[in-house]
Parts: structure tokens; sequence; C-alpha cells
């Protein structure tokens, strides 16, 4: 057990854990957040995914010691207070069914988005393939994703 | 936008008692107005139903759920219409057996065909009740009231009139319905009120917003993964390295520098708990164990299909035969046969299953994603040792359910842990428990034939399934036997053989339908227990008849969309054929037309099937990489046919998850497992559809048929699917592939 600081979300916080405990687990045990799901525990699916200093990380597998100087941004932090351009594009377009893996859509294709403001069909599914959808939404994230770049 | 952040203050709109419902515990409930006078949750009882709050808002009570089809909304929608109302005036409460009879939770797609019904049903009668409680509140004939926007009105003076919430806001309705007798998805209920005609639908047929995807997306709303009770611990379930093994023993020195950690271990259960997730997680990994030296109980998934064709069959039933078949077989000119198989598929959900659950005052709740809550409740009393009446079990949104997945085992486990520790517990997998541990999709092979006679013309058609049961365990978690912990405790099992057979309307006129069930390859405690997952043995069974449909068109030299036209005789499994085929852009033939542009071959399959009333048909447009294997589902185009459509926008979007899904299960879904284990046990080694392969389009037909009951659109559409797009290689390639999933390997094997 390790004192470990985190900066979540623009808050700093301090926590009791081991160094090598992902931060999926911090995030969901010690500070409460629900966003970030397990969804594998093995970054093969991306649920857990948040932006460690504007870059998506699966955080189910990266250690909590690992980010002591980092910024961490949840989706509760990611639209600054209010809805991201990307969260009111998914309630437009109604995406998800289950619901379970959108996080990770969210955060990378929020990611995405920020480096590439004008994105062609092709490029939005090389940036989000890897990530999983068992429901079957992928053509609604598709068109949401599209939305989200026009508006 | 206007966006709602809090998924509570969202139904708070709707009234107070919605808000203190969906709280649990006593205190509560003593929040409820008038709650402690609610009559008791009673099939016959039009308070189960609806309620109507002071404010003129409408509670309806749910006893199913839905995943994110968007069918609660459809319900809203069925009953502000028999209440003319707007539909943001009626509130669901689902899946939840503290406020809804069981109405067998989201299953065989019947969430409105059944669910929606009935409770149309109850509002129907609710607005009859409130005309007459009109008609003596302002002393006008009931003959002469209408109901306009939440108020009963005179018809001839619309100066008199009065709003429900006057008439019984805030109180329980006391009307008897007549109900049928049965529970789950056959439940009942009908009064004196008659439905609406369809030429008076205002609410139905529309596309409202859905209202649970604000909390999806904004991420303000409760997974079960989210519940948490005080004093709870975490639990992981330990499975066996080889399936059958028993922990024989444990080292507790193993895991003692883990905080807090406690082992619990009855017979072939073992599980540990930790106050915090990680360490329950540490102590998973870290735990000793040695485990009972059991025979390897598999021959690994090379040999199934040969197991399946030689194993004794243990049931066996038919559909009624048409004409002599044996007669026509031994008269025909000519026998066309083939063998078709699909493979153990994994529900392998988003995450594994968790569930929660807390013993307290002499009952129990368990929170759940699984389909069946109320089910699920039941399943947990009997674990428990405890009346059904005093366990409640609530469904909370989980990591999607497609059938009988690891929900309910989740439930078992944390029952059984909870009551050995005496704490309230969750219980979460790992990703190996849920695609390796999760009740299977059953594996098959099917055998079809079919009788020519001396011109070509098929005058007898014999098509048989061989398979595991999809009832191993059944798809609902109310008895012990039918969970993994339940199983791992040793209580006898009483699994049910069933399979089934294809439903289409082909006039062949001598027709047989058969299929045989086999024995589980391990018969307690499997990885590859059969069970439900979306439309059960639907993809199979109409991956097989279908492409078999097509393989007798080229035979017989006749183009595969006019073979079928020809030959069905239900006008609306005609309309389907037609709009689809005439959608795509179909291009009729008589042999496969292998167009190829550099490495690409382009190919276009049709297939259709009947689910229970609902008619589907699909072209599916394939690109094969002729250098890779690699197929990809270019463009789908769906033709529906499910009654009166509630909500188009939200059946599309059914659809659109059912080709996705379907193409996922077409193209990369087998269980692999060798002599020990399943060994797809991740996202890896259980590879599922990638963005990268979703479809350019999907192209959704709708054939409204307003004058026929809604039928079920949670599955039908993916009953075809495989079929077509296993029609669409043949034409793209000339392979036909009669093994499922169509893989690279598969592909380039064929093509060699």
């Amino acid at each position: 057990m390790a004192k470990i600081s985190l900066n979540v979300d623009g808050k700093s916080h301090s926590i009791d854990a081991d160094g090598d405990m992902p931060l999926l687990y911090a995030l969901r045990d010690d500070l409460g957040l629900r966003n970030p799901k397990f969804g594998c525990g093995l970054a093969q699916c991306g649920a857990c995914t948040v932006l460690v200093d504007g870059e998506p990380v699966r955080s189910c597998i990266t250690p909590v010691d690992s980010l002591s100087s980092s910024k961490i941004t949840t989706l509760a932090g990611l639209g600054g207070g209010k809805a991201h351009k990307i969260q009111e594009a998914f309630i437009a377009e109604e995406v998800p069914q289950c619901g379970y893996c959108l996080n990770g859509w969210l955060m990378t294709a929020a990611a995405f988005l920020e480096k590439t403001p004008k994105p062609s069909d092709a490029q939005i599914r090389d940036a989000l393939s890897g990530l999983k959808c068992r429901c079957g939404t992928h053509v609604a994230i598709l068109r949401a994703v599209k939305r989200a770049a026009l508006a | 936008m206007n966006i709602q952040v809090n998924r509570r203050h969202l139904l708070s709109g709707a009234g107070a008692l919605t808000i203190a419902i969906m709280l649990p515990g006593k205190k509560a409930q003593a929040a409820v107005f008038g709650a402690e006078k609610r009559p008791p949750l009673d099939p016959r009882n039009l308070s189960s139903y609806i309620t109507i709050n002071a404010d003129g808002t409408v509670i309806t009570y749910w006893g199913k759920m839905d995943m994110g089809q968007g069918t609660d909304l459809g319900c809203a929608q069925m009953v502000a219409e028999e209440l003319d109302l707007p539909v943001d005036k009626v509130s669901v409460l689902q899946g939840d057996s503290g406020t809804s009879v069981n109405q067998g939770g989201a299953s065989g797609s019947t969430g409105i065909q059944s669910g929606g019904v009935t409770l149309a049903s109850a509002a129907a009668e609710a607005r009859y009740q409130l005309i007459e409680m009109a008609s003596k509140h302002l002393g006008v004939p009931a003959a002469d009231l209408t109901t306009v926007n939440g108020t009963v009105q005179s018809r001839s003076d619309a100066s008199k009139k009065v709003t429900y919430g006057e008439l019984i806001g805030g109180r329980f309705f006391e009307t008897q319905l007549e109900w049928n007798k049965q529970i789950g998805n056959g439940l009942f209920v009908k009064g004196k009120g008659v439905r609406k005609p369809v030429s008076d639908y205002k609410v139905i047929g529309t596309s409202p917003a859905r209202r649970d995807v604000p909390f999806k997306v904004l991420g303000t709303g409760d997974y079960v993964v989210d519940i948490k009770v005080p004093g709870m611990v975490h639990g992981r379930v330990i499975h066996p390295p080889v399936a059958g093994a028993q922990p024989v023993s444990f080292d507790e020195a193993s895991v003692k520098d883990i905080p807090g950690v406690q082992i619990v271990h009855e017979k072939g259960f073992l599980a540990v708990v930790a106050p915090r997730e990680y360490d329950a997680v540490k102590a998973m990994r870290q735990l000793k164990v040695t485990w009972s030296d059991v025979k390897p109980p598999f021959s690994g998934n090379a040999k199934l299909y040969d197991h399946i064709r030689n194993a004794p069959a243990l049931a066996n039933g038919s559909a009624k035969d048409v004409g002599n078949i044996d007669a026509t077989f031994a008269g025909a000119a000519r026998v066309i046969e083939a063998t078709y198989e699909w493979p153990f598929q994994s529900h392998a959900s988003m995450g594994p299953a968790c569930a929660v659950v807390e013993i307290k005052d002499g009952g129990a709740t368990v929170w759940t994603g699984s389909q069946k809550p109320h089910f699920t409740g039941d399943g947990v009393a009997a674990m428990l040792g405890l009346p059904k009446e005093k366990v409640r079990g609530i469904w909370v949104p989980g990591p999607g359910s497609y059938g009988r997945n690891d929900a309910g085992d989740a439930a078992a486990d944390a029952a059984l842990i909870a009551k050995k520790i005496g704490k309230p517990v969750r219980v979460i997998g790992m990703r190996a428990d849920a695609t390796g541990w999760d009740p299977k999709g059953p594996a098959s092979v099917h055998k079809a034939r079919a009788a020519l006679d001396k011109d070509g013309k098929v005058i007898g058609w014999d098509f048989g399934s061989k398979g595991f049961s999809r009832l191993d365990v059944n798809s609902n978690e109310s008895a012990v036997y039918d969970t993994l912990a339940g199983q791992a405790i040793g209580v006898d099992l009483k699994p049910t053989n069933a399979f089934a057979t294809p439903e289409e309307s082909y006039d062949f006129s001598a027709k047989r339908k058969t299929w045989e069930t086999i024995a589980p390859l391990l018969d307690r405690s499997s990885p590859l227990r059969g069970a439900h997952l979306r439309d059960p043995l639907g993809p199979q069974i109409h991956f097989a008849s279908e492409s078999f449909i097509d393989e007798l068109a080229f035979a017989t030299g006749q183009d595969p969309v006019a073979f079928r036209l020809k030959h069905l005789s239900e006008p609306r499994d005609v309309a389907v054929v037609k709009a689809a085929s005439e959608k795509a852009g179909w291009q009729p033939r008589t042999a496969a037309r292998k167009q190829v542009s550099g490495d690409v071959a382009r190919g276009q399959g049709i297939a259709y099937a009947q689910r229970t009333g609902t008619r589907v048909a699909i072209v599916a447009e394939v690109e094969v990489n002729l250098k890779t294997g690699k197929v990809w589902g270019r463009k789908v185009t769906v033709a529906h046919d499910c009654g009166v459509i509630i909500n188009p926008k939200q059946l599309t979007h059914t659809i659109e998850g059912n080709v996705c899904q379907g193409l996922s299960r077409a193209l990369w879904e087998e269980v692999k497992f060798d002599d020990k284990n399943v060994t797809s046990v991740d996202w890896e080694t259980y590879p599922i559809l990638d963005i990268m392969e979703a479809p350019e389009t999907v192209d959704v037909v709708l054939i409204n048929m307003p004058n026929i009951a809604p039928s079920g659109a949670g599955e039908a559409s993916m009953r075809p699917l495989a079929a077509a797009v296993a029609n669409a290689i043949y034409d793209a390639t000339g392979v036909r592939l009669r093994q499922a999933p169509f893989t690279p390997e598969r592909l380039k094997a064929g093509l060699a």
C-alpha cells in the first residue's frame, strides 16, 4: 500500500493503494466514478477508456502509480460541466442499446475529433477500430461520430 | 440541447410516486404517497399495471424490461394511446418484482407483442373506469363521454369535463381484470374497456425520443456494477481449470496478506471475498487450490460435428408432415442432399455479469442485469431457503443481454456467498468467466434433402436437425439447478431437451421437418451448457434451411428470388421477399456470378424466415477478399413485417443491431475448446465484428400491417442473416460454405 495522488477531471485525490493496481479500480472503487467500465481487464474492448493528458488510455491495465503527474479525464469531465459535442451527437442519433461499451467509443472519438476535426469515413473507422460493441450499434456509432464532426 | 443529467430526475418529472418507488427500502416506501395502500401485486388488479398521479400523469408497471431496443417507450406509447395522453405523460417502471407482476422479463421478443399488449389492455380498462367515474362525477351518461388529453369530457357539452388527476390521482384503481392464469410471457389480462380502433391511433406509429439514451450517453445512471449497499463486500468465483473438477483443498496462507479476505467453499463452489474490489481480484489469482483429478470431459471442437452425428438421440420432435415424404423420395428422379454445421456461440456480453445480493430483515434483494428479474428473485429465494415473496428482484441495466447469459449465474453466486458469510455481496467475473463460462448457444448439424421429379421440380423436402438442447439450463433462473452455483453444490439436475424446426411457408407437396437432441458433453457445471442466445436456434436452423433453398434453386436452374417467390405460399412472406429484392436491386441469376475485380469478389444473396408471426427477408451484399479470405458484409437490405408498427425509428435501430450482431456471429463467432475446457475466453480468442467490418449501409424496409397485432422484432432479423451472407459468398466466389462461421480460414480453404 502506498499513498497515490491522482488528478481526475480537474480535482486532486489521494488514495491508499498498491502501486500496480489498475487505474480503473481506483476510479470506480476509490473515487466512486461509474463511467469507466470493467469489460475485459485486458485492454481489448475499451469500455474502461479515460484520457491521460488528452490521449485515450485503457485504465484497466494502467498501473495507478504511473500517473502522478498526469491529468486524467473521464467521461464525467469530458464536456467540462456540460455535454460534449460527441455526447450530443450520440444522443441525437440514439446510439446505445445496452450502453455498457459507450464510454470507450465516446472517449476515443472525442480524442480523435480533437486531432482530426474533418475526418473521412475511413479515418473514423480506423480510429475506432478495436473498440467492441456487442449489441451491434456500429452503424449508429458511425452516424453519430460523423454528426459530431460536422457539429 | 436540453439534457437531463440524472435518470431519477428524469423519472421524477412523472410524479412523486415514481421517484420513491425507484428507491428500495422502508423509509422510501413510507415517503410514497399512498404506497402503503397499493393493493397487492396481483395479476388481476388493474392497479398492478396502471396508476395515475395527482397531476394526471400515468405510471405503467411493466413486468418486463427494455435492453436498449426502445420497447419500454413502445409500451408507454401503447398505454398513452389507450388513455388519450401525450406519450411524455406516461412513465414506465420496469423489471422490478417489487413494483410489477411477473410478465416474463425480456424474453422471446415478447416485450411489445405480449408485454405491451397486456399493458394496453389494462390501459383500455383504466380509460373505461375513468369514464364511469366521470359519469358519476359530472352527472353525464357514460355514452356521452369521451377522453381528450387526460380529461374526460362530454361530447355534447365540452364545458363538462374532469381531469384524470381529479378523478383518481394519488389513489389506486380497485378494478379487477380477467386474468388468463398465466405468469411470464403468456400473462394476459382483459377488462370491460375495449382497445381503440387502429384508425384512431395518434401515438402508435410515431417515434418519440427514447428515455434511456441520455443517462447512458452522459454516464449519469447506475448499471448493476454501480450498485453499492452498506457493508457490501466484493466476491469473485473461482472456476476450475478442467471443467468438472472440484476444489479438493486450498491454502488459506496463500492469501493471508490480503486485507479482509474470506474464502467461501461448498462442495464444487469456491469463491473469495474482500472489502476492496481489487483485493478480491488479487485473492482470486493468488489462492492456491488443489483441484480433483478428473478425466478431461471433452474431445475438442475439431471433433464436435462428428460427435453430434454419432451421439445417440435423447429426444426428438417434428413439425406436422405434409404429404407422404417417404413415398415421394422413393419415387424421386433425383435427390439433392447437403449437411450444414453451426458451432457453440457465446453471449460474450460487453462485461462479465454482476449481481448484488443483500439479505436483511428476513428477506433479500437481488440487483441483477438478468433479463428475468422476477425469476431471478425466485431463484435467489430458492438458494436462500426463503419464500419467494420475501425476495425482491430488481433489474438494473447490465452489459447487454441476448438470452440466458451469465447474469443468472452471478445472482446465484452472490446469493450463495451472501448466505454463507452473512454480508451483502457484489459478484462480478473476469473476462474469462464471461466468455468461457457463460451458457452457450448450442452447436448443431442439419441435414437437408430434396426430391426432384423428372422435370426437375422440387416435390419433397426433408430437413432434420441434430444438436445440443437449447435448455440444458432454463432461460429463467428460478431454480437452483439451472445455475452454475447450484450445480456446483450438487443439486439434482433437470435439463430439458428442446430444439426446433424451420419456420417458413414453402409449398412443396411433401415436407418433413424433424429434430433430435443429444446429451450435453458434461452434464454438470459445464462451460458448454446449452441455453438461449438471441433467436434461440433460429440462426443455425435457417442458415441451413435457407442455404439449401439456394442450392435447390441453382441445382434446378432457377434464380434464388424467383424460386422462393414461386414456392412461398403466404402473401406476407412473398411481400418481404419482393420488398427486399426490389430495394436491393436484385440481379437475377441461375448460377454464381463470381464478379471479380482485382482481389475482390462481389456477390449478393437472399434468405428469408418467419419468426412467431414476424416475417423477414434479407439481401446481403458481400465483398470477399480472395487473397485474405476476409468477408465484408458491405450492404444489408432488410424487409421486415412484424404487424402493426409501434415505433418505426426504434424498430429500424433494432434491426440494425441484429444485422451487425448477426454478421458477427456469421463471420467470426465460434467457441473453441480442447479436451479440458473452453479456450476461447476473451476478445482475441472469441473475436466479434469490428467497426472496420460494419456495413456501409443497412437499408431497412418496414412493412406496416395496421390491422395485424404486433409480433416480435427483437430477434427476427437475426434469423435469416447468416444464410443471406452464405448465399452472397456463393454468388461472389462459387464456394458453398456449409459450416459457420465464415472465417478467412474457411474461405481460403474453400477457394483453394
